[in-house]
């Protein structure tokens, strides 16, 4: 248990997870819960019910104003402007070089008006880029007001079932990636229909000072149990969805990620990173990323390397964890293009653990 | 978190019960502490069996969670008697009773470095941790 004299920042419901008995660590800078009991339970809770997620830590930028949208095709890879008023997408913000910035999710709220939601890490990063890039030349005003909000998160096929008790809003007919807003638990939210988990879900964006009220009448649902940043992170990593970090940084393209699909190269306008991912999109990418099944029972880690049979380094770790959904050891990796054949293994502090290469997600629900 | 006044502890988080047994041997395993940091634990291994012996301090074995993996350091010196086989087959019994059913290896002590901590020291530094 940290002492509570240390600087990382807390969220609304610091205290309800202390009270949940929960192990708090210090995530990018905020005191986080990493599982209240065990993570495999709260795992497997998502997978088959319904888990509950404090996400408070994440980025609520807002770029509002005549030019929004213009300065946001401007400032980000994809094309807002082409989303409809309701409706969010999952894209990224690149360095000039084609670097990932962060991935994001841009929801837009009204014509002139978008929600960006970034990763607690990069929220400083974000917040700057985009202040820069879009007044820049575009009529538009950023504000990053990430305190003022939590973001709690309803995951699992049971989401839609109970979030329906606490709210007259028409769920049904909410598409994924789609919001509204609506009263839930009588407190106003923005209701998302995204996630991180691979599941169906909801993710509630609602005052700070609202948190606990709408925490506490989800978590009392017979069935949905509270979760952590562990579950969340096999979760993500069953479903194939890179974690900035990880999968994702500034060193990375969308390209070697296998995410190109979200450069609209052929959006009207110049945007920032341009001239470079369209150069990485016309060559093929020397590593891509990959999906590892280890056939041991050792996990292949974060940082491990990947070895050919013969010995020879060809690839990386960047996250693994045994799945409980599998039940064998996952990873994702970026692999030297052409090795990702048989016979690879992953050195596990030091002895050659053999792996299997499959297609991403491990996991898909059905 | 537990700590047990009749145990001795090292700095890695192992624990050490029986010194002083009339047969030198003692019973090794990892603090309370220290399996609720790991997280559920999927794997263990131990680099050495029954017969072979371990030096104080060196590491002796490796435990994964479903979060990291941790070298565990023989806390004395000495001639493996025994490994619980029945926590290699089922980790997770180390996260359900560390300091009963969990326990990892005996030891016949040849020596012990003098540098174990009592309960209420152990007990101060994952306090401070």
């Amino acid at each position: 248990m940290p002492a509570d004299n240390t600087t990382a920042k807390k969220t609304p419901l610091y205290d309800v997870h202390r009270e949940l008995g929960a192990n708090l660590v210090d995530f990018a800078g905020y005191l986080m819960p990493l599982r209240y009991a065990s993570e495999t339970a709260e795992h497997r809770a998502v997978r088959t019910g319904a888990g509950l997620f404090d996400l408070s830590h994440m980025g609520e930028i807002f770029v509002e104003g005549p030019q929004a949208a213009q300065g946001l095709d401007y400032a980000l890879v994809g094309e807002p402007s082409a989303v409809p008023i309701g409706r969010a997408r999952y894209t990224m913000i690149c360095a000039p070089d084609g670097g990932v910035l962060d991935d994001l999710i841009v929801y837009r709220l009204a014509e002139e008006r978008f929600l960006v939601v970034a990763n607690a890490a990069n929220i400083a990063t974000v917040h700057r880029a985009l202040a820069e890039r879009v007044a820049s030349g575009f009529q538009a005003e950023v504000a990053d007001r990430s305190d003022e909000y939590a973001l709690i998160a309803l995951q699992g096929p049971q989401s839609q079932a109970i979030l329906s008790q606490f709210t007259d809003a028409p769920l049904d007919g909410l598409r994924y990636y789609a919001w509204l807003s609506g009263r839930v638990a009588g407190v106003d939210a923005l209701i998302a229909r995204t996630g991180y988990t691979g599941e169906d879900g909801f993710e509630l964006f609602v005052a700070a000072a609202d948190a606990v009220r709408l925490w506490n009448e989800l978590a009392l649902v017979e069935g949905v149990l509270p979760a952590g940043l562990a579950a969340r992170d096999t979760l993500r990593l069953e479903a194939g969805m890179p974690l900035y970090g990880n999968e994702l940084t500034a060193e990375t393209t969308p390209y070697e990620a296998g995410l190109g699909r979200v450069v609209k190269l052929g959006k009207p306008g110049d945007f920032v990173g341009r001239k470079a991912l369209a150069a990485y999109a016309d060559t093929p990418p020397g590593r891509t990323l990959v999906g590892l099944v280890a056939r041991g029972r050792r996990a292949p880690r974060k940082g491990y390397e990947v070895v050919r049979a013969d010995g020879t380094v060809c690839g990386v770790v960047t996250s693994g964890a045994p799945s409980p959904t599998l039940g064998k050891p996952i990873a994702m990796a970026y692999v030297d293009s052409g090795a990702a054949e048989a016979g690879l293994a992953v050195d596990v502090r030091g002895r050659h653990e053999p792996v299997d290469v499959v297609d991403l997600p491990f996991y898909k629900r059905s | 978190m537990s700590v047990p006044e009749q145990l001795r502890y090292s700095e890695e988080h192992e624990w050490v019960a029986g010194l002083g047994n009339e047969d030198g041997v003692v019973t090794i395993g990892i603090t309370a502490h220290a399996a609720d940091a790991l997280g559920e634990i999927v794997y263990l291994e131990l680099h050495r069996g029954e017969g072979e012996t371990v030096e104080a301090g060196e590491p002796c074995g490796e435990i994964e969670s479903t979060k990291s993996v941790s070298d565990i350091y023989a806390p004395v010196s000495g001639e493996i008697t025994a490994v619980n086989q029945a926590v290699i087959d089922e980790p997770k019994v180390i996260n359900d009773d560390p300091y009963g059913e969990g326990w990892i290896l005996k030891v016949r002590v040849e020596t012990e470095p003098g540098d174990l901590l009592d309960a209420e020291s152990y007990g101060k530094l994952i306090e401070e941790s």
